[in-house]
């Protein structure tokens, strides 16, 4: 009998970025998380950034799978910590790209003190929000994302506490790039980031994403393709909004876009001119990390 | 190896515990601080700002102690050795990251200047009172090393060994003085950097395709370690994980991991453990102490001499991993052992547990604020002789 050959199929491109011997991944059908990870990769695979200088740090939660799954150096942390962690990582290591991606529970509730802090010291770290407005991980409890007027397992009458709303959130405490999109805009995102990449400082991308299995099996939403119908439906592309009109409700309109796009010196650029100025040649600048 | 002369003072000082401490910590190598302030800690992370631009370290001060206590483990797998320093209510929000520390093999150094607790408590006077809490704090099994200045001279020293043994052991290690050692101030002789000792990080050799970032490695079983940038394609962890640092949660690598980190400890005990004694060969009470109570508890030893009791010392430099086969070796040959300690009842279990039964055990209790008066060690030492 002879052996059949299997034809030679290209390998896809962002195979290279990813654990393969990881998968298959722990995310439910319809879930938008893969697709974020799709997206960053193809961000990459257009952008000049060194990929063995650049480290993926990420929280607890469905997101916070990330850093499992790319072939990269990746950290996955303690809850709500990735922010600190990667602060760690890059000051002590400055030519590292350090990007954080995590959930929105993970990012503005447990770990909210960490972000305002680091967008208020101009960190340059590059922080992806998966926003799928639950606490997926843990079965489907309230988020300080969650819209009124939800179920959620911990509020079966229906929430009824407001929402953050991120962008808001981090252009006050002093992102210098924020944006925000959906899953259904893959195009769109991939730039975002590739463009979050080159900007040195605080950079924030708030992307809505879908959890078929908790949020809108609950609030009968039907499956992962009723939420690329949603996001198609309701979404705006309106670049320059005031992001305090960017909140997110229930049903209502999603704006998304570019919403902040500025320039404020970085926090290991103004550390290092301060140094300088101060100590003049006393001052021993870390360009490397250094053991001994 | 010998020490990077950049961050050696070397020279007699005089100085207080915190201060001698970052002096420790520099002088291992350190070029990492994250803090959040506390009293009365403060002063070491005070000093390292001052000192760490001027000899290529990074200070930052962070928002609370939860982000510094992990702050230093990203800076550890950046590349540096980094440490944190807290005292009480900052060492309670810390225990997850040392929970983190101890999963993901980072070595870090945790200096904690005890105060008088629970809560708030007495911020600006001594206790001894997280020494358990230094042991047990985080959850799950786990192993760490806790060492115990009595000076200003030991809180240097002390702090060197302690970035030697998290570098050797991989695990995070414990400075664990109070505030009275910590503001005390006396001489302090920092040797020429070519005399001070310092464990390197063992960083690994091989190449990426065969490196394994977990997998035991020598005489301790600890990993070589790597850091980000390199090329490794690291992947950190504090899920239950294989030698590759992937996630793998179930009982059999449960099993052999939380078994492996903690056994490369209790298989070195008596290599890790440093004990200082004084007298004990013939003695009838043996005093048993640690920290700033050891310093009053020579004042009590020496009144008990005079009275003619025969009494020694057995000081805990090291308090974690307990030196049980000491007090094993001392329990048969004495009437009693005395253990006065700033806390209602803390390390006395482990001298009460290691002693079996084969000689008295007397607690000298004391809540802190100050430290005891030697006059009540002394009726301790009387009761136990008579």
């Amino acid at each position: 009998m002879s052996t059949e050959t299997l034809p030679i199929i290209p390998p896809n491109p962002v195979e290279e970025f990813l654990r393969t011997d990881r998968m298959p991944h722990i995310w439910c059908p319809g879930c938008g998380i893969g697709t974020t990870v799709n997206c960053f990769v193809r961000a990459l695979l257009g952008s000049k950034t060194d990929l063995t200088k650049l480290a993926v740090v990420s929280g607890i939660g469905c997101t916070g799978r990330v850093a499992g799954y790319v072939n990269l150096d990746s950290f996955h942390t303690t809850h709500g910590r990735a922010i600190p962690f990667a602060t760690g990582l890059k000051l002590a290591n400055p030519k590292m790209t350090v990007v954080v991606y995590s959930g929105d529970g993970d990012l503005f509730a447990i770990g909210g003190n960490h972000l305002i802090h680091a967008a208020r010291r101009n960190l340059d770290l590059k922080v992806i929000c998966v926003n799928n407005l639950i606490y997926a991980m843990t079965g489907g409890q309230t988020a300080p994302t969650t819209p009124g007027d939800v179920i959620t397992s911990t509020a079966p009458y229906g929430t009824y506490d407001p929402a953050f709303n991120l962008p808001y959130l981090c252009e006050a405490a002093g992102a210098v790039y924020v944006a925000r999109w959906t899953t259904f805009h893959v195009m769109q995102l991939a730039k975002s980031m590739r463009e979050m990449f080159s900007k040195k400082g605080f950079g924030f991308i708030e992307i809505l994403s879908p959890c078929p299995t908790l949020y809108q099996r609950r609030n009968k939403m039907g499956d992962g393709l009723d939420a690329m119908k949603f996001y198609k439906q309701v979404s705006k592309i309106k670049h320059g909004t005031p992001t305090a009109e960017v909140g997110l409700t229930k049903s209502g309109e999603i704006i998304v876009g570019k919403f902040v796009d500025r320039e404020r010196p970085d926090y290991t650029s103004m550390m290092q001119e301060h140094f300088q100025q101060e100590l003049g040649d006393k001052y021993i600048k870390v360009e490397e990390p250094v053991c001994s | 190896m010998h020490a990077d002369p950049t961050g050696v003072l070397t020279g007699s000082h005089f100085m207080d515990g915190d201060h001698a401490c970052c002096e420790g910590a520099l002088a291992a190598g350190a070029r990492f601080a994250a803090g959040y302030p506390i009293t009365p800690s403060t002063e070491v992370v005070e000093r390292f700002s001052q000192r760490a631009p001027k000899v290529g370290g990074t200070f930052i001060q962070m928002e609370d102690e939860l982000a510094a206590s992990i702050t230093i483990l990203g800076a550890v797998w950046g590349g540096v050795k980094a440490f944190t320093v807290t005292s009480g209510p900052g060492f309670s929000l810390m225990m997850e990251h040392i929970g983190y520390a101890v999963m993901t093999e980072t070595p870090c150094v945790f200096i904690n200047v005890q105060r008088g607790g629970p809560s708030t408590g007495l911020p600006t006077l001594p206790g001894q009172a997280d020494m358990m809490q230094a042991r047990w704090g985080s959850h799950g099994d786990y192993e760490i090393i806790a060492l115990c200045p009595n000076s200003p001279q030991e809180c240097f020293e002390l702090t060197v060994k302690a970035f030697n043994l998290s570098e050797k052991y991989r695990l995070p290690v414990f400075v664990m003085l109070d505030e009275v050692v910590g503001h005390m101030t006396e001489k302090v002789v920092i040797p020429a950097a070519d005399q001070i000792e310092v464990e390197p990080r063992h960083f690994t050799t091989k190449d990426p395709e065969s490196f394994r970032l977990f997998q035991p490695c020598g005489e301790e079983q600890t990993p070589e370690m790597a850091r980000a940038g390199d090329g490794y394609h690291l992947h950190v962890t504090g899920l239950t994980h294989d030698e590759r640092g992937y996630p793998n949660m179930t009982p059999p690598m449960q099993d052999k991991l939380v078994k492996r980190l903690c056994t490369k400890i209790r298989d070195n005990v008596s290599k890790i453990t440093i004990t200082d004694q004084h007298e004990v060969e013939g003695a009838d009470v043996v005093v048993v102490s640690y920290g700033i109570t050891s310093r009053v508890a020579e004042r009590a030893i020496s009144l008990a001499k005079q009275k003619g009791i025969k009494v020694g010392s057995l000081r805990l430099i090291t308090a974690w991993p307990f030196p049980d086969h000491v007090i094993k070796a001392i329990a048969p040959n004495v009437k009693g052992l005395v253990v006065p300690e700033l806390n209602l009842g803390q390390m006395v279990r482990e001298v009460e547990r290691a002693a079996a039964g084969r000689c008295r055990v007397l607690h000298v209790p004391h809540a802190g604020g100050t430290v005891h008066d030697p006059q009540v060690i002394l009726k301790a030492i009387q009761e136990v002789a008579r």
